[in-house]
C-alpha cells in the first residue's frame, strides 16, 4: 500500500482499493487449496446463441418452407441429366486446370528468368490474360471463326503451308477449355512466381555452389519449398475455376448450371434446381478440399511449421 | 617434384553493386594445400570476394583460377565467351562453399542434403553416395544424426553439416563465409576444431573470419581486406603481430 499512499484520495479510489483487497491473498498456503476456474466470457454464449437461433431458423425453414420443393429436388440430383451435365463440368475443371497450371508453370518460370524479354513477354501476358474477364474471353475464343476464317500454319509473315477452317478445328467444347485454361494460366503463373520468390534465396545460393544442374535445383531444392506457399492458394484457384465453368452456360455447353438451367425454363421450377446445382458444386469444392489437406500433408517436412504439424 | 600450377589464382578481381565498387582489384594465390584467412571490418568485401572466385557474383573485370581452370569463361581464339549454365555448375562442383547461415536444405534429411550435389551433379550412384556421406559425419562428429532433419540440429550441429556437405564433392578447393558468425559463442568452437582438423590435413581453403585466434592457428597466409583492396598479406605472425600498414594497425587495435 506504500506506493499508493503517495498518491492523493479521489472519490473513484476507493473502488481500486476495494478490487484491489479481493485480489489478496488470504495467507500464502491458502492459493493451493483454492481451486481454478476459467475466467467468465458471458459474450461468447451470447453470440453463439445468437448464430444458433439463426441457424436453426434457416433449417427450419428449408423444411417447413414448401416452396424449397424437396420432392423435385431429390427427382433431378441424382438423375441422369444431371449426372451427365456434372461430369462435365468436372472434365471442363480437370483438363483447364491441368493446362492452365502446366501454361502457367512455363509463363511462371519465364517470369523468374534472368532473360529482360521472357520476363517482358511473360508480364505482358499475365497484364492482359488478367485484365480481360472470363466471360468476354469466352466469348472471344467462341466467336473465333468470324475473326480469321482459316488458321494455317507457315512462316511468320510469309507463306502459309497447311491451313483449316476455324470453324472445324474449334468447336465449343474447344473453345471453352481454351478459354479457362488461358485465364487459368495467368493465374496459376502469379502463384508460382511468388510461391518460388517465398523461398530464401540461400537455398538457391547454396544449390548454385554445390553445382547442382538447373533442372535439378527446381524439382528437389526450389520447387518442394515454394509449394508450401503455392499449394493453399492453387487450391483457392482450383474452386474459383469450378465455379467459373458455370460462365460457359452462355456458350451453350452441357455443364451443370446450363442444364440446370434447361430444366428449369422448362418445368418453371427455378428453386429446386438451382439447389440441385448448389449441391453438386458444395459436394465438388469438399472433394476438392479433402485433397488439399492431404496434399499438404504430403508437403509438409518436420519442423516446417514451428514444431506441430508434421508430427499431428 | 614440385607442382607450380596455384591451386587459387585470384587476378586483380573487381566487382560492383549499382555504384558501389566492393572490390577493387584483389591479387590472391595459394599453393596446394594452403590456407587463407581474410580479416577486415564488415562491408570490406570479404563476402563479395569468395562469392566472385567460385561465380557466385561474376567479376567485372579479373580473373580467377582454381587449380589452374579458368572459372566462368573459356579462351576461343582472341576472345573470352562466358559459360553456360552447365559447364559453370561443373566449375563449381570443384569448388566447396559454406555460408553464414548454413543454407542446409530444410525439406531434406542430414544424409539427403549431403548425397544432393554428389548424386545430382556428378552422377555418383546413391549407395556410394550414401557410404561416403556416413563417413563425413562420422568426421563432423555426427555419425548417428543422419536421418535427422536440420532444424531438429543446433546451430553448430548444421554447420558442421554445411561442411560435410561442401567435402562430399571431394572439392579442389573450400571457401568459408564467416562460418561462425550465425553461431551461439557457445557453438563457435566445435565448428572451429573441425576446420582446423580439415586446415591440418592439407585442405586447400579460404576463410573470411572475425576470429583471429582462429586466423592465427590454421592460416598460412592472413589478408588484411579492406573497402576492397589487400591493404596487407603476409604470415599470420607477421600480419597480426607486426602489421606494417597503418590501416591493419587500426583494424587489429580496434578488434583486439
Amino acid at each position: 500500500m506504500e506506493l499508493g499512499a503517495r498518491w492523493p484520495r479521489r472519490p473513484g479510489a476507493t473502488l481500486t482499493e476495494a478490487r484491489r483487497a479481493t485480489n489478496l491473498p488470504d495467507g500464502p498456503d491458502d492459493l493451493d487449496a483454492l481451486p481454478r476456474v476459467p475466467a467468465p466470457r458471458p459474450w461468447r454464449w451470447v453470440a453463439g446463441a445468437v448464430g444458433l437461433v439463426l441457424a436453426a431458423q434457416f433449417g427450419h425453414g428449408l423444411v417447413t418452407n414448401p416452396a424449397w420443393e424437396w420432392g423435385t429436388f431429390f427427382d433431378y440430383l441424382l438423375s441422369e441429366t444431371v449426372v451427365s451435365a456434372v461430369w462435365v463440368t468436372v472434365q471442363l475443371v480437370l483438363v483447364s486446370g491441368v493446362l492452365g497450371f502446366a501454361l502457367g508453370s512455363l509463363i511462371g518460370a519465364m517470369r523468374l528468368s534472368r532473360s529482360r524479354m521472357l520476363r517482358g513477354v511473360a508480364g505482358t501476358y499475365v497484364w492482359a490474360l488478367r485484365s480481360v474477364p472470363l466471360m468476354v474471353q469466352l466469348l472471344f475464343w467462341f466467336n473465333l471463326a468470324y475473326l480469321y476464317r482459316r488458321i494455317g500454319l507457315g512462316i511468320p509473315f510469309g507463306p502459309v503451308l497447311v491451313s483449316v477452317d476455324t470453324l472445324h478445328l474449334i468447336g465449343t467444347m474447344a473453345a471453352a477449355v481454351i478459354g479457362l485454361t488461358l485465364h487459368q494460366s495467368a493465374y496459376a503463373a502469379e502463384i508460382i512466381r511468388g510461391g518460388v520468390a517465398s523461398v530464401d534465396p540461400g537455398q538457391m545460393a547454396a544449390a548454385e555452389a554445390l553445382g547442382i544442374p538447373r533442372l535439378r535445383q527446381w524439382r528437389r531444392i526450389l520447387l518442394p519449398q515454394a509449394m508450401r506457399a503455392i499449394l493453399p492458394n492453387a487450391v483457392n484457384e482450383i474452386v474459383s475455376l469450378l465455379k467459373s465453368t458455370s460462365l460457359v452456360s452462355v456458350m451453350a455447353i452441357g455443364e451443370l448450371f446450363y442444364r440446370v438451367q434447361i430444366l428449369y425454363g422448362r418445368n418453371g421450377r427455378v428453386v429446386p434446381l438451382l439447389m440441385v446445382a448448389t449441391v453438386w458444386y458444395l459436394a465438388l469444392t469438399t472433394v476438392l478440399t479433402l485433397v488439399q489437406h492431404r496434399v499438404e500433408r504430403r508437403f509438409a517436412w518436420v519442423g516446417s511449421d514451428g514444431d506441430g504439424r508434421a508430427a499431428a | 617434384m614440385k607442382d607450380e600450377t596455384p591451386a587459387l589464382d585470384v587476378r586483380g578481381v573487381h566487382k560492383a553493386f549499382g555504384g558501389t565498387e566492393v572490390l577493387r582489384g584483389v591479387d590472391l594465390r595459394l599453393r596446394r594445400g594452403e590456407s587463407a584467412a581474410v580479416i577486415g571490418p564488415s562491408g570490406a568485401g570479404k563476402s563479395t570476394l569468395l562469392r566472385a572466385i567460385n561465380h557466385l557474383e561474376a567479376p567485372d573485370r579479373g580473373h580467377v583460377l582454381v587449380d589452374g581452370e579458368l572459372m566462368g569463361y573459356r579462351r576461343h581464339r582472341r576472345v573470352l565467351v562466358a559459360l553456360r549454365d552447365r559447364e559453370l555448375l561443373r566449375q563449381r562442383t570443384r569448388i566447396g562453399f559454406v555460408f553464414q547461415n548454413f543454407n542446409l536444405f530444410p525439406h531434406l534429411t542430414v544424409t539427403e542434403n549431403i548425397i544432393e550435389a554428389p548424386v545430382g551433379a556428378l552422377g555418383v550412384p546413391p549407395a556410394r553416395a550414401r557410404e561416403r556421406a556416413a563417413r563425413l559425419l562420422a568426421r563432423v562428429g555426427l555419425a548417428d544424426r543422419g536421418g535427422a532433419y536440420p532444424r531438429q540440429l543446433s546451430g553448430g550441429q548444421q554447420q558442421r553439416v554445411a561442411i560435410a556437405r561442401a567435402l562430399a564433392l571431394e572439392p579442389v578447393l573450400l571457401l568459408f563465409d564467416e562460418p561462425t558468425s550465425a553461431l551461439d559463442p557457445e557453438l563457435v568452437n566445435e565448428v572451429l576444431t573441425v576446420i582446423k582438423d580439415l586446415a591440418r590435413e592439407g585442405t586447400t581453403m579460404v576463410v573470411a573470419t572475425h576470429e583471429l585466434g582462429f586466423a592465427r592457428e590454421i592460416a598460412d597466409t592472413v589478408i588484411f581486406l579492406d573497402s576492397g583492396v589487400v591493404v596487407e598479406a603476409g604470415p599470420p605472425e607477421q600480419l597480426l603481430d607486426a602489421p606494417r600498414h597503418a590501416r591493419t594497425q587500426a583494424f587489429l587495435a580496434k578488434v583486439l
